[in-house]
């Protein structure tokens, strides 16, 4: 895959300032290096994707950014600030909120618990009472153990319990995976709610449809690199390529 | 009869050493996922710690039960921080080596200084004495012995269970990388926790002072009927230990009185019997 210019300098996004800068960034997990050095830039108030196939270091990119993975180098830099270096609880701290791909529900704990347990970091999270009016379906199951739920309902709690604590920034890792469509349906609209509400979303998703109702920029992920970005006008003129990168 | 209900309050009182020092075990393998064989030497060192206040200090019995705890806590935090952090991760047999090797040496420099006799540390004034429940003559300091347990065990219970400090040592043992990556500081977090549980064991030694007087292997004695007792309530259940803990102590105790032979066995024997039919414990969850 050719690559493009994109590598060096990130797409110019169209919204706020830039509140998360990422430079050469590369990852390893033991021996083996996943990130090659990636570069891309998310604006305040954003939604930007992460395409790219199975294995491409999508997830590994947010990973690296939350401070999970150990060993890590380049520059990370959110609100200006660099956290390379920082611990992942620390990184929460500033305002960084994470959800898995396996969303990390606790069995030992009921969805109340789950829904309560990280922390407020910072003032600004969402009140309960508006968490549950985007996802009423919590509100009756507060007293059932967290893995019990549907998918979709562990979907919701994994996003929901991470809206309450004030982080603005949101990195929400295939979101829709393995989920019925009115449950994708249902999501879509909550991530563009949030985006409303001012909240930054760096998403990742395999299902380019499902990002392109949500997002306002894409960054194509091959082989660890940052190989191609556009933005949502310019998708249309990217199908082909986007076919070709993503093997669809 | 007066024998029979004799045996049962022993066994109550070995019970409320066993559900003490397995709930610590417990707390610690669930956070930590380590096999605390340090556990009966900790132990040891909390009855110590309370000679030496008294002795040293002039610091009574009440005080020994809050600041004993404390001061073995804070050097559990310290062998947490310096040796067993390190093994995150790793087979159990490290963790189970290098406690064990801990324990030895514990023991080992407290032998070295006070020898294998035991030390006299007196009941205190206000739980001397007796009552005589028309059935059996109960010694104050024994059903204090008891009571106090079951309480502090219900409140690490209710602590773990019942708490938002509770929900995250338990989401920490199931994940957590993403315990921490929700911004709570997960390795202080399970310095604490390892604190905790020293302190629980450290508290067993303080209520054993003026019962069993204060030895150097007090703990080495101990120790593994607990660890029994751990794999019968399922290892990291914190009910389960408690529950298991007295429930042994009474079993043992009714050994004693029907069939005294077995009574140094039968725990070994049950152990067996539970892991051949349930082999993640009675309460224990399979991984």
């Amino acid at each position: 895959m050719p690559e493009t210019a994109m590598a060096e300098a990130p797409a110019k996004a169209a919204t706020g300032g830039n509140i998360l800068q990422v430079r050469n960034l590369e990852a390893w997990y033991g021996e083996s290096h996943i990130l090659h050095g990636i570069n891309f830039d998310v604006n305040a108030g954003e939604v930007v994707t992460l395409l790219g196939r199975n294995g491409a270091g999508k997830t590994t990119t947010l990973k690296s950014i939350m401070g999970i993975i150990g060993k890590r180098a380049g520059s990370i830099k959110f609100n200006n600030q660099e956290i390379i270096r920082a611990t992942s609880d620390k990184i929460a701290r500033m305002g960084i909120a994470f959800c898995p791909e396996e969303r990390g529900i606790f069995s030992s704990l009921d969805v109340r618990e789950n829904l309560l347990l990280p922390p407020v970091v910072r003032a600004g999270g969402l009140p309960l009472e508006q968490i549950f009016d985007l996802f009423p379906n919590l509100k009756e199951r507060l007293g059932s153990q967290g893995t019990k739920l549907s998918g979709g309902e562990q979907q919701m709690l994994a996003i929901a319990r991470i809206l309450r604590t004030g982080a603005s920034f949101l990195m929400l890792d295939e979101p829709t995976e393995g989920l019925a469509p009115v449950i994708i349906q249902q999501i879509g609209h909550t991530i563009a709610r949030l985006k409303k509400e001012g909240f930054t979303i760096l998403l990742v998703e395999q299902n380019f449809r499902f990002a392109s109702t949500v997002a306002d920029r894409y960054y194509v992920v091959e082989h660890g690199k940052i190989i191609d970005g556009f933005s949502n006008a310019e998708l249309a003129a990217n199908m082909d390529k986007l076919h070709t990168y993503l093997g669809v | 009869m007066q024998a029979l209900y004799a045996q049962l309050l022993v066994g109550l009182i070995n019970g409320s050493f066993y559900a003490l020092l397995s709930l610590g075990l417990a707390v610690i393998f669930g956070m930590l996922n380590i096999i605390n064989f340090a556990h009966g030497a900790l132990y040891m060192m909390g009855a110590f710690c309370a000679y030496f206040l008294l002795n040293l200090g002039g610091i009574n019995y009440w005080w020994a039960l809050v600041l004993a705890p404390i001061i073995v806590g804070i050097f559990g935090m310290i062998l947490e921080r310096t040796m067993l952090q390190w093994l995150a991760g790793l087979d159990h047999l490290y963790g189970l080596l290098l406690t064990f090797g801990i324990a030895l040496i514990v023991q080992g420099v407290f032998q070295n200084y006070f020898g294998s006799s035991g030390l006299p540390y007196a009941i205190p004034d206000q739980l001397r004495g007796g009552m005589n429940l028309g059935f059996m003559f109960l010694p104050v300091y024994r059903g204090w012995v008891v009571v106090f347990s079951l309480v502090v065990c219900l409140a690490t219970w209710f602590l773990i269970e019942k708490t938002r400090l509770g929900a995250y040592l338990r989401a920490a043992t199931e994940n957590p990388t993403l315990v921490r990556a929700f911004g709570i500081n997960v390795p202080r977090m399970i310095t604490l926790t390892y604190g905790l549980g020293v302190g629980l064991a450290a508290l067993a030694g303080v209520l054993s002072a003026p019962i069993n007087q204060v030895r150097p292997l007090m703990g080495a004695d101990l120790i593994i009927v607990v660890f029994a007792v751990v794999v019968i309530g399922g290892m990291g259940s914190i009910m389960g230990s408690i529950i298991t803990g007295f429930a042994l102590g009474v079993i043992e105790g009714l050994t004693k009185y029907f069939y005294p032979e077995a009574s140094n066995t039968v725990v070994f024997v049950l152990m067996v019997l539970v892991l051949l039919v349930k082999p993640t414990g009675l309460t224990g969850r399979a991984a």
